[in-house]
């Protein structure tokens, strides 16, 4: 097992591991965006959707720690990548300029990565570790987005996850070796619009729950 | 008759890899527009060298585009502003009269600077080292076309191939990272015949030394293929990792 280790800790092998875990993310928020959907069917609706989620049980519990492994390693591996990266040019430029390669969501993966770190966080001490045995989780959301704070925090932090996952889609394909000229145009055009999804499918939620709450 | 423009330089200065360096302005009047930027360089050192200073050093050889020894940071951009030219093949014409260049050295970890502009890019040719060839029994000369190769495939090694070892994707990249270069040198080999007995060890061992000689990890920015003179694409790059995937887990390289 000595060369997966090793094959794993060079430059691509953190590459690939950064690509797979990122990928799951971008299937978990499809899967987590479509859940929110049922917010639209009213309060019933919302509460009956999270009551079918929890009725799944240790399913629930074994994709919690999926999530959470992934998110390890997501983020360890991210930061090493970033401290390497700084590592990498000791001396700065005097005069830095593009030629026109990257893109403000590549320029900001670290950025954004660890801003949404935090987010994930405050979004789960929010809504998944509170206590539910009076509320119902259509109660506490509407409750937590009638302040307007909460509604602007959740847009920005969506508009950044947006950002975040028009560079990682497509640059997971890449670094997984799927750069082909008839297929890459087409990954862009994806990465593009699921940011745009994100950005404003998730971002919409709250507008949405603080207009009818 | 030809134009000519005044140029204001901020050239980096530094006397050796260890004593610490900085900028020095310097003015380079009538300046054909004629001249390559290496020629205008020569002008400016002609007249540091009769003022008895200390002339610029810079890195060139062949100045027509092909060897790969030249190559600055101007302006921020390596091998300057034009889209696939390098440094001696770029024109003064593309300058304004009135113009302040800042002209740097490449800059990364893996890089040393020796004098002023002059960097020691021979972490480039310890990767090639590492498994950047082929290995041939000698013998008779075989028939250049004993072995077929389609059209396609031998285009797309020629121009993987077409790489002059610059290193000014290293000097583009955000992360200072020589995964262009890299992805070049395999997937020149990998995608002909005569290359694919040492894949495996080729792609594994290249990547392993490019890793010890302390480049960064590329994050797909770009820079690098925007920023090559050779304009060497990134597909080459996705190509490197295919191998290094197929080497780590289908092949007994370790
Ligand atoms: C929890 C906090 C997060 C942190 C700290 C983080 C950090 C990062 C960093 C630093 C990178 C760049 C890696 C590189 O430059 O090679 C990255 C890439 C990526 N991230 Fe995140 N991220 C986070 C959350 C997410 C989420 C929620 C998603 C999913 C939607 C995601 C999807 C991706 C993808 C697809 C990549 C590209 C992988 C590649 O370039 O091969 N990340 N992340
Ligand atoms: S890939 Fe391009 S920029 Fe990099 S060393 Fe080769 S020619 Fe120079
Ligand atoms: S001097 Fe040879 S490529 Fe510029």
């Amino acid at each position: 097992m000595n060369w997966f280790v090793s094959m794993l800790g060079s430059s691509i092998g953190k590459k690939l591991m950064m690509a797979i875990t990122g990928l799951s993310f971008c299937g978990f928020l499809v899967a987590h965006l479509a859940g929110n959907l049922f917010i639209y069917g009213g309060r019933d609706a919302f509460n009956s959707y999270a009551d079918h989620l929890h009725s799944l049980g240790p399913l629930v519990n074994l994709a919690e720690i999926g999530l959470l492994t992934l998110a390890l390693i997501h983020i360890l591996t991210g930061a090493t990548l970033f401290y390497e990266n700084l590592r990498a040019r000791p001396d700065r430029y005097s005069v830095n300029k593009s030629a026109g390669g990257r893109t403000i969501g590549s320029a900001t993966m670290p950025y954004s990565g660890f801003f949404l770190l935090f987010f994930v966080i405050f979004h789960l001490f929010n809504f998944h570790f509170v206590d539910k045995t009076h509320l119902t989780i259509f109660d506490i959301v509407s409750k937590a987005f009638s302040n307007p704070i909460y509604v602007i925090f959740y847009i920005l932090a969506m508009i950044i996850a947006g950002l975040h996952v028009s560079h990682g889609l497509w640059s997971a394909f890449q670094t997984l070796g799927a750069n082909h000229p008839k297929y890459m145009p087409i990954i862009m055009m994806v990465s593009l619009v699921f940011s745009l999804i994100v950005g404003i499918g998730f971002g919409f939620l709250p507008v949405y729950i603080s207009l009818i709450a | 008759m030809t134009k000519t423009i005044n140029l204001t330089l901020k050239v980096w200065r530094q006397q050796s890899a260890t004593i610490k360096g900085g900028f020095e302005t310097y003015h380079a009047s009538n300046i054909s527009t004629d001249m390559s930027f290496l020629e205008m360089l020569d002008v400016v050192n002609e007249q540091l060298t009769l003022d008895c200073r200390e002339p610029i050093a810079f890195d060139h050889d062949c100045r027509e585009g092909i060897c790969g020894q030249c190559g600055s940071v101007i302006n921020g951009r390596p091998h300057g502003p034009e889209k696939g030219t390098t440094l001696c093949q770029l024109h003064m014409r593309h300058f304004n009269d009135g113009d302040t260049i800042a002209i740097e050295p490449f800059r990364a970890k893996a890089f040393k600077v020796l004098k002023d502009l002059v960097v020691d890019r021979s972490a480039l040719d310890k990767i090639i080292q590492a498994g950047g060839y082929v290995s041939v029994n000698t013998g008779g000369t075989p028939d250049a076309n004993a072995i077929p190769v389609p059209k396609e495939i031998a285009e797309k090694a020629m121009d993987a191939a077409a790489c002059i070892g610059c290193g000014a994707c290293v000097a583009s990249c955000p992360n200072a990272s020589a995964m262009l270069f890299v992805g070049a040198k395999v997937s020149q080999l990998a995608l002909l015949p005569q290359g694919k007995p040492e894949a495996a060890r080729r792609v594994t061992f290249m990547v392993q030394t490019m890793d010890e000689l302390g480049f960064g990890n590329c994050s797909n920015e770009r820079e690098c293929e925007a920023e090559c003179p050779k304009e060497i694409s990134i597909t080459n790059i996705a190509r490197m990792n295919r191998e290094f995937f197929k080497a780590g887990l289908f092949s007994s390289t370790r």
